[in-house]
């Protein structure tokens, strides 16, 4: 059993550091600001939730898992938030197409 | 431990580079988004040291609150970009000043004893006495507390400082800009859905700071950034410099800290010595009186001065 949950936790983060890389491979890449935000998303949205998912099963506790969750959680809506006024602005400013 | 390596190994290429990047950008914003990552990662590095404390103060005073202040002080620059470079005499002392500051770092790490003197034994064998299970809190409330004092009021005098630049007939007024441009939709959700979390967690680091890493500046700092988050959303206003509430509010916390170590002359053993029995409760209810102040000045630091002549 804990062997399965050692697999589980190495493909998930594994997985979310696969996100990750592409996240940064495309901030650097893409050529504008609504492209570059789209890119950096998929990094916070499931490169991160991918870790948390492969870390829940060795947090210890139940209060553990759920720490990581909110931190998850928190990351989602600070980054969905600063993405909307990052990209409002850069449309008022016309850099957007 | 090898995965420790290559974590310190990451941290100790990434924080130079990124302090690096922060000095070489020609751009102001760039520069300063390049200084709150190099707040995060060196806290990062304050973690991996065993420091917790000053890992958290780090991530929310210097990557936090500093970056805040710097990107306001950015705004109300306007234009840096535009002024001319200066000439190459300049560049060339400012180059070798600074070198010479690091050359002179350099020069007195390199000369600290080794073993490294150190009152930590001395603390740690007293810390009962504090009744606090923090050895951090014992020598920033108890053993050390004059520089604790020292640091609260520096926050007084910043805030008095800053009400200072308002101009004769806004004088009074309600610090800050008219028009705040983020007050729209996805900052006024996260402005109403954070505080909540936020607030909580703030109160929290400030009272388990007695026990375990947290405190005052710590916790002080998550409730400025709450209230700072609905300011920006335009869900609240700052109140009027000229109210007596929040004049009292901002001294408060230093005020009742000199007033306990003036009353240490009567009834313990001298300045800001605390009676026995009465430690730990005494230094609760200054810790929470410097996190109340704390907060409140961190606020008014960011909100800036007053600055409309209309009397509103």
């Amino acid at each position: 059993m804990s062997a399965v949950l050692d697999l589980f936790s190495v493909l998930a983060v594994l997985g979310g550091c696969f996100f990750f890389v592409a996240g940064t491979l495309g901030l650097l890449r893409f050529p504008d600001t609504l492209s570059r935000l789209h890119a950096l998303t998929k990094a916070d949205n499931l490169g991160l939730g991918l870790i948390v998912l492969g870390l829940l099963p060795r947090a210890g506790s139940v209060l553990g898992g759920l720490k990581l969750v909110l931190a998850w959680a928190l990351v989602l809506l600070a980054g969905a938030a600063v993405s909307q006024v990052i990209a409002r602005l850069a449309r008022r400013e016309g850099s957007a197409p | 431990m090898s995965g420790a390596w290559l974590l310190d190994g990451v941290l100790l290429l990434a924080v130079p580079a990124i302090a690096l990047a922060s000095l070489l950008s020609r751009r102001i914003l760039p520069a300063l988004a390049a200084f709150v990552a190099y707040g995060l990662l060196l806290a990062l590095v304050w973690m991996r040291l065993g420091a917790p404390d000053v890992a958290l103060t780090e991530a929310a005073v210097g990557g936090g609150v500093t970056g805040v202040l710097l990107i306001g002080a950015a705004a109300r620059l306007r234009m840096p970009e535009a002024e001319a470079p200066p000439g190459w005499p300049l560049r060339l002392l400012t180059a070798l000043l600074s070198l010479g500051i690091t050359a002179g770092l350099a020069v007195a790490v390199l000369a600290l004893p080794e073993p490294a003197p150190s009152l930590a034994p001395q603390a740690a064998a007293q810390l009962a006495a504090t009744q606090l299970g923090n050895p951090v809190a014992g020598v920033l409330l108890a053993f050390r507390a004059i520089d604790t004092l020292l640091e609260a009021v520096v926050l007084v005098i910043a805030v008095i400082g800053i009400w200072g630049m308002a101009p004769d007939g806004a004088w009074g007024g309600r610090p800050g800009p008219e028009q705040l441009r983020l007050a729209e939709g996805p900052v006024v959700l996260l402005a109403m859905l954070l505080p909540p979390i936020g607030i909580v967690f703030g109160i929290y680091l400030a009272w388990v700071g007695a026990d375990a890493p947290g405190g005052a500046f710590q916790g002080g700092s998550i409730l400025a950034a709450m209230w700072i988050l609905a300011w920006l959303a335009g869900l609240v206003r700052p109140p009027r410099i000229d109210s007596l509430a929040l004049r009292l509010l901002v001294v408060a916390g230093p005020a009742l800290f000199m007033l306990v170590g003036l009353a240490g002359f009567v009834v313990a053993d001298g300045f800001m010595a605390y009676p026995a029995a009465w430690t730990k409760p005494v230094i609760l209810l200054v810790e929470a009186a410097l996190t109340l102040s704390i907060a409140v000045a961190l606020c008014l630091l960011v909100a800036g001065w007053p600055m409309r002549r209309a009397r509103a």
